[in-house]
């Protein structure tokens, strides 16, 4: 027994000694790593499968070839729009040690990176490749940030959008061409089909699906300037329009299904195509998804959120130069690609996105990216705060917050003030 | 002196590898967070100027809603968690330890959810605890609805008053700890010498009283325990509310959460003040239990 107990002892601390030689190996092999493999661009990414995947692998395959010198590493995270990559990104910028560039949402929710440090000013970039004439200048405003740009965006995705399913809307005689003229018209039309016995006609689920409805509302009834002004400071949360808005978005809820709280955006698409539901609010890689799942084009109609035409609320995938990182030549040559046109071509037929250049021919693309395309280049560019183009992480993370107490019990006054104390933070 | 190196020598060395890497690893980095939390270092920036500001992180925290909510779910989670525990634990104890055929097998059924991690199991439960009703009910309501059951179709957690929201959170973990209670609770009543309970009945005590009496008191350690491991569990709960409910959901935050919410999005010092917090509040309750043990076993 003694001796058992000895042996136990010493076995803890010989681990106790492996433990610690083991860190002092993995230092010696990163340091290694640095010197021998200076040719590597290390790319993060939360994009590991599905359409994302494939437009990260029509991206580099122009890389290969546009880049020859340098060889792509893949270092994607998996999981939904990076929630898991954000924390191990988190983990390697504290530890000093980036990836030669990663992905981030671009616009405000940058600003986090800014502040901390973390990235560099491309915008001598943007002049370097030409991509100040290539990408519109109202887009260009919404990137810059204290006179500079942090990031090169891959695509552009419109927030703003409603899927129909038509056979729905038949039941209640709404001819599911047209988009309703305001936020009222649409709350008409969601009674009447309520009447015809739809008993959640919008389809909703939990966190930013939320959010983009409230902006969308938001965005509806304040129209784009105010709305905009909204995440500059310049609007005031406390206006009787923005509580207006909100009575409309509490309205709204009332048509939603009751496990919004419990669901994916998937979920309430989902109740769409099957017919549960009438619309839902959601991001236009609804059209990659349901190309995906198989869904006949004359299964669902799509128009802006009722009260938004004529807006494009864009958020975009954007590529940035970390402070430190390694191989900052290389990292320069994925961001030449990545704003390039044969990259964006590459990236965003397959990825279900349209390119942020206005130069890009809509002949190579499938049927929804073309009238998008079509919109970008006429439509007024609003930011969305669910995706990063308007607020930081933190005033998302406490925007969300208040939706979801919203949710469960709806108090208008509460939920004002909260979003204006959350975009008074940073 | 050489005679007294080699009593305590070899001891020592022994005991050197676990000393530096808890100094290190545990107590080194409570200080650091301590430390942190003083400061302003609210963005994740390397290096820089960093001032200290003495507890104002904490007092800002103890004004702010979304702390103080996410304190008392937290409350109320524990509360529910424990006593949920305790009492399934302690029936099922007694109902195997008044002998049924087949025993290890009910042990088994009973302790299995412990083998299951929290995040897989709040996975699943998340789906069980689908708030939808009638006839769109899913999950554990639609169970309800085919049994005809429809009083007990609820909205779980997404509703409702704080102690409803937070019962519909315990519930997984009550289903998930319950067979460990009772795992205690079963080698208490086992460890109790069958003298007693003879001597109990001889003196012709009925079956209530001789638990009331004779059985129970016996249990009191274990059950202290059982408090103190439970309770502790409670306080540090993430995974399994992260997997039900995901981030953000203000309903069902618990600092632990928040946490995690405040550090990803950088800031270190209030992230730091909450972690500090949670660790003053388990050590309310460890600190008098190790305190107890250690003058009882002085004591022995």
């Amino acid at each position: 027994m003694r001796g058992g107990l000895s042996k136990t002892l010493a076995l803890v601390g010989a681990a106790g000694l492996l433990a610690v030689s083991a860190c002092g190996n993995s230092d010696n092999s990163s340091g290694d790593s640095n010197s021998s493999a200076n040719k590597d661009v290390t790319v993060f990414t939360w994009w590991a499968d599905g359409g994302e995947k494939a437009g990260l692998d029509g991206l580099v395959s122009v890389f290969n070839t546009e880049c020859k010198d340098y060889k792509f590493v893949n270092s994607a995270v998996a999981g939904g729009a990076g929630a898991n990559a954000k924390q191990v990104l988190a983990n390697d910028l504290q530890a000093g040690k980036p990836p030669s560039t990663f992905q981030a949402h671009a616009g405000a929710e940058l600003k986090d990176y800014i502040n901390a440090g973390q990235v560099d000013d491309v915008s001598q970039l943007y002049k370097d490749f030409g991509l100040d004439k290539a990408f519109p200048q109202n887009l260009l405003d919404n990137l810059t940030v204290d006179g500079k740009i942090y990031s090169i965006p891959a695509n552009i995705h419109r927030a703003n959008v409603v899927w129909a399913n038509p056979t729905v809307l038949k039941k209640a005689n709404i001819d599911a061409t047209k988009a309703p003229a305001s936020v009222d018209a649409w709350i008409a039309d969601l009674n009447k089909l309520k009447a015809a016995g739809v008993k959640a006609p919008l389809g909703l689920s939990k966190g930013f699906a939320q959010e983009m409805l409230v902006e969308a509302v938001l965005l509806a009834e304040l129209g784009p300037e105010k709305f905009t002004g909204l995440w500059d400071g310049k609007t005031d949360w406390a206006g009787g329009d923005v509580t207006a808005a909100l009575n409309k978005y509490k309205t709204l809820l009332t048509f939603s299904n009751s496990d919004r709280e419990a669901i994916d955006w998937a979920d309430a698409l989902g109740y769409v195509n099957k017919g549960q539901a009438g619309y839902t609010l959601m991001g236009d890689w609804v059209a990659a998804q349901q190309l995906a799942d198989k869904v006949p084009d004359t299964a669902y109609t799509y128009w802006p959120a009722p009260g938004t035409a004529g807006n494009f609320q864009f958020l975009a995938d954007s590529f940035t130069l970390p402070t430190n990182g390694q191989n900052p030549d290389g990292a320069k040559c994925w961001l030449k690609v990545t704003g390039s046109a044969d990259g964006q071509k590459a990236f965003n037929t397959k990825k279900g996105s349209i390119p942020a250049r206005s130069d890009a021919n809509p002949a190579d693309y499938p049927k929804y990216q073309q009238s998008a395309m079509a919109d970008w280049k006429q439509d007024k560019i609003v930011p969305s705060c669910a995706h990063g183009a308007a607020c930081t992480a933190g005033q998302n993370n406490d925007i969300l917050s208040a939706l979801s107490q919203f949710s469960g019990s709806p108090d208008v006054a509460k939920l004002q003030t909260a979003l204006g104390n959350a975009m008074k933070t940073s | 002196m050489h005679g007294r190196i080699r009593t305590w020598g070899p001891g020592a060395l022994v005991l050197l590898p676990t000393v530096l890497l808890l100094g290190y690893f545990v107590y080194g980095l409570i200080a650091w967070t301590f430390n942190t939390s003083l400061t302003d270092r609210h963005t994740a920036r390397r290096g820089g100027s960093v001032d200290y500001v003495g507890f104002e992180n904490y007092t800002n925290l103890f004004h702010e809603d979304r702390f103080l909510n996410s304190l008392k779910n937290l409350g109320v989670l524990t509360v529910l968690f424990i006593v949920g525990t305790l009492v399934f634990g302690l029936i099922w104890a007694l109902l195997l330890e008044k002998g049924v055929s087949g025993e290890g097998v009910f042990r088994s059924i009973f302790l299995f959810p412990m083998a299951i991690s929290m995040i897989a199991s709040g996975v699943v439960w998340g789906w069980l605890l689908n708030p939808s009703q009638g006839d769109d009910a899913r999950g554990l309501n639609r169970l309800f609805e085919l049994l005809q059951l429809h009083f007990l179709e609820n909205a779980w957690w997404t509703a409702g008053s704080r102690w409803t929201t937070m019962a519909a959170i315990a519930l997984p973990a009550v289903w998930q700890l319950s067979g460990y209670i009772m795992a205690l609770f079963l080698a208490g009543f086992r460890g109790i010498p069958p003298e007693l309970r003879e001597a109990a009945r001889v003196d012709g005590a009925s079956e209530f009283k001789l638990y009331r009496h004779v059985l129970f008191p016996q249990l009191s350690p274990i059950a202290l325990s059982a408090l103190i491991i439970l309770g502790h569990m409670s306080l540090k709960l993430f995974d399994l509310i992260y997997a039900i409910t995901g981030p953000n959901q203000f309903r069902t935050e618990v600092p632990s959460i928040l946490m995690w919410n405040t550090l990803l999005r950088g800031d270190q010092a209030k992230a730091a003040a909450i972690a500090i917090v949670m660790l003053a509040v388990v050590a309310v309750l460890v600190i008098p239990y190790v305190a107890y043990t250690v003058r009882q076993e002085s004591n022995e």
